[in-house]
């Protein structure tokens, strides 16, 4: 039995059953698949992280933030300025206790290099309802570049507990035609 | 050292039983209990507060208890249990006396009390920074201190632990190679020393940083390490789970591994190809190369993924072949339909085996994946997720066996015997619940950790869609029924242990039925007769629903934004 010494001995030297090895084949080949498939929608699919990322400070990354606001404000909502970057541009999206600044107004299937920094603690960017998920950590700042390929309202929830105010911590992104 | 250890007979097993062992293992499993039904009691009113149409507890307590739940449950009921699973499998199955009582007494006094002092810097009000304490957000210094202390404790448990099987081997208290379950609580052992080892580098510095003498902790770094200790603290858990699995397979049918040799192999696995585990936590953080992730994320090729999916095989394929060799051997599955369903050993081993498989096991693996991770991290689905493999997988294991400790180590007869025949059910299913449908909130982009999925009071509406609510007040229901199997066991439990009828010493429990050892269904082993149909549909019917979910997230993730 299993909380017993085995029974025999030398166990090392038992034939091991066929049932057996032929699940651990099975598993072993799928194991081998998943960790290929991974590799193989780098080159494939669409959806992937550059891993592109740069150590900054909250006052060097505010100030480029501040930059890109400052040239491409459309409008004022709620007290955000939207801001409407161009095609193929770095877009700065600030993560602060508690609030995802500014708005930002993108084009569809138009490509954004879209900037990600804390000024205080992590942060979760949750965009909503596609549902992309990525982590916001201070002193760094992470690019993902981005396609919208749907018009709409889109919004951006903190996903990373970020204090007491963390559940008041919305955003938001347009996407139009 | 001479032989002053004193010693009983097991009148079931014939085993020599150490009593500092004994004593040692009882007062970690009472530890146990309280910390599980402490910390349970705030998971209610976590999922309490989740439910819409509740919302229990105001934000400041709500992110109190969430972090009290994650502390209590994952940190102190899962690890006091595992001291009692460590003395049990070494010094009782190897009829040895236990190395060092007055260490394992000392590493004892550590746990709790630094399990106290954390508890007591979370109700203090100012530590809600939730288990994982990401730095920068600092928690009071105590709390830091506190898991600091307990996680020394444990480390002295487990080198109690690997000086008891030095005892035994040199005392020559067992004959050839050390039990199967031994082995996997070994393997859980040498996990232990890496995770707290990582626990060390990382929560040092930061109780450090609290007190004002370090001055800077990279939140990335952090992350990494922490991880190192939180992660792999996660296949401690399944190492020491499948053991009970074993254990349990063993006690109430005799069973025998299929085959010592993949049993023991499938162990190490776990061993080898830990690498850092923490990579499946860090898929959406800013700067690590994806070669970096998806080598990591996979284990290494998901070899560690094959050792459970091996061990998802070979026990119920060594209860089936026990049970045909009884004679149950009709069909595929009368071996199973006849199997001890009411005794609440068997029920709370089989479902944790099937729910660790098919619940938190897949999607474990899926949400693992370098790129599905991107739809998933930080939502409901990792919560979801990890109360399948910790709670319908681990916690409900670790209930299942204590069915047979008590009577065994306490030496008291179970009472409720027809509350105890339901308490799986009713937490196994609860459980269930809860994670499936935090996972559908997950999937439809609810966020964990969150207070007010309304966001009533945020400056920018945003409104998460109609089934989102309904999955979180299913969740709410399914909340108040673990809640209740969980009392259910803490009832039983502590009505045994103190009220139960004391067995005299030579007399055996009559409740839950275990066979005498000597029932041990013989020869099977890796004899070419062998023959397990059940078994091998049962591991297909998972493996078809492991390929149809893992390619559905592939569609999933293949429909949102282009990203680069
Ligand atoms: C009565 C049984 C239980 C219920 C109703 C329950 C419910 C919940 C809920 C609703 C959450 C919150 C999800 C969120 O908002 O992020 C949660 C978190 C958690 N639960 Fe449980 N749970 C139970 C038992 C357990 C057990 C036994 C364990 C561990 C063995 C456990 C481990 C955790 C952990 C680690 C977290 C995450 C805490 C965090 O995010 O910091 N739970 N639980
Ligand atoms: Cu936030
Ligand atoms: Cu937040």
């Amino acid at each position: 039995m299993a909380i017993t010494p085995p029974s025999q001995r030398i166990w090392w030297k038992e034939p091991i059953a066929k049932i057996e090895l032929i699940w651990i084949a099975i598993a072993f080949t799928w194991g081998l698949f998943m960790f290929f498939m991974m590799i193989y929608w780098h080159g494939a699919g669409e959806q992937n992280l550059s891993n592109e990322a740069y150590k900054t400070t909250a006052q060097q990354y505010a100030r480029k933030a501040q930059a890109v606001i400052d040239e491409y404000t459309v409008r004022q909502e709620n007290g955000f300025p939207v801001v409407r970057p161009p095609e193929g541009s770095d877009v700065y999206l600030i993560a602060r206790l508690w609030q995802w600044w500014p708005i930002l107004e993108l084009e569809k299937d138009k490509s954004y290099r879209l900037h990600l920094s804390s000024m205080d603690w992590q942060h979760g960017f949750s965009l909503q309802p596609v549902n992309i998920n990525v982590q916001v950590h201070p002193g760094y700042d992470m690019v993902v570049t981005v396609r919208p390929d749907q018009a709409g309202e889109y919004g951006i929830v903190c996903n990373e507990f970020c204090g007491i105010g963390h559940h008041n911590m919305v955003g938001k992104i347009y996407v139009v035609e | 050292m001479a032989n002053s250890a004193v010693f009983r007979t097991c009148p079931t097993t014939g085993l020599k039983v150490d009593r500092s062992a004994e004593s040692l293992i009882k007062a970690n499993a009472v530890a146990a209990v309280v910390f599980l039904a402490v910390g349970g009691l705030f998971g209610l009113l976590v999922a309490l507060t989740r439910w819409p149409a509740v919302h229990f507890l105001p934000a400041d307590w709500f992110y109190l208890a969430l972090t009290a739940h994650g502390l209590d449950v994952l940190l102190v009921w899962i690890i006091f249990f595992e001291m009692a699973v460590l003395y049990f499998a070494s010094a009782v199955l190897l009829n040895s006396r236990l190395a060092g009582p007055k260490w394992a007494w000392t590493g004892f006094g550590m746990m709790l009390v630094g399990a106290i002092i954390t508890n007591i810097a979370v109700l203090r009000g100012q530590s809600s920074v939730m288990f994982t304490s990401y730095v920068p957000m600092m928690a009071e210094s105590s709390f830091y201190l506190g898991i600091i202390l307990f996680a020394v404790g444990a480390l002295i448990g487990c080198f109690v632990f690997f000086g008891t099987l030095v005892v035994a081997k040199q005392e020559k208290t067992y004959q050839g190679s050390i039990p199967l379950v031994t082995f996997g609580a070994l393997t859980a052992a040498i996990i232990a020393v890496f995770t707290i080892a990582s626990g060390a580098i990382i929560l040092i510095p930061t109780w450090l940083y609290s007190l004002g003498i370090v001055k800077y902790i990279d939140p990335l770094v952090y992350k990494t390490i922490w991880w190192g200790m939180g992660h792999s603290s996660q296949q401690i858990n399944v190492s020491a789970h499948v053991a009970v699995w074993y254990a349990i397979a063993a006690m109430v049918f005799g069973a025998k591994p299929l085959s010592e040799k993949v049993s023991r192999m499938a162990f190490l696995m776990y061993i080898l190809f830990l690498q850092l585990a923490s990579a499946h936590h860090m898929l959406v953080e800013p700067g690590f190369s994806s070669e970096w992730k998806i080598f990591n994320t996979s284990y290494a090729m998901y070899l560690a993924v094959l050792g459970s999916m091996v061990h998802g095989m070979t026990v119920p394929g060594s209860i089936e072949a026990a049970q045909r060799a009884r004679g149950l051997t009709k069909g595929l599955f009368e071996w199973l339909r006849k199997a001890p369903w009411s005794n609440p050993a068997f029920a709370g081993m089989f479902m944790s085996l099937v729910f660790f498989g098919f619940i938190g096991g897949i999607s474990g693996v899926v949400m693992g994946t370098e790129q599905i991770n991107l739809i998933m991290h930080n939502t409901l689905y990792v919560p979801g997720h990890f109360h399948g493999t910790v709670v319908a997988g681990t916690t409900l294991a670790f209930m299942a066996i204590t069915y047979l400790l008590v009577p065994l180590i306490f030496r008291r007869e179970l009472k409720f015997r027809k509350l105890a025949q339901w308490q799986p059910y009713v937490f196994g299913i609860g459980v269930a619940g809860i994670s499936l449908f935090m996972m559908g909130a997950g999937t439809l982009g609810v966020a964990r950790r969150h207070w007010d999925m309304t966001f009533a009071d945020a400056q920018l509406p945003f409104d998460y869609p109609a089934t989102a609510f309904l999955m979180m007040g299913l969740n709410g229901m399914f909340a108040v029924l673990a809640a209740l199997g969980g009392v259910m066991f803490v009832v039983i439990v502590v009505g045994s242990v103190f009220f139960g009828k004391k067995l005299a010493p030579d007399e055996k429990p009559s409740y839950p039925e275990v066979p005498p050892s000597a029932a041990a269904v013989g020869h099977y082993g890796s004899s070419d007769t062998l023959k397990i149909p059940g078994t091998a549909m049962l591991v297909g019917i998972f493996f078809i629903a492991f390929v149809l979910y893992y390619f559905v997230n592939w569609k999933y993730l293949s429909e949102i934004w282009p990203l680069s």
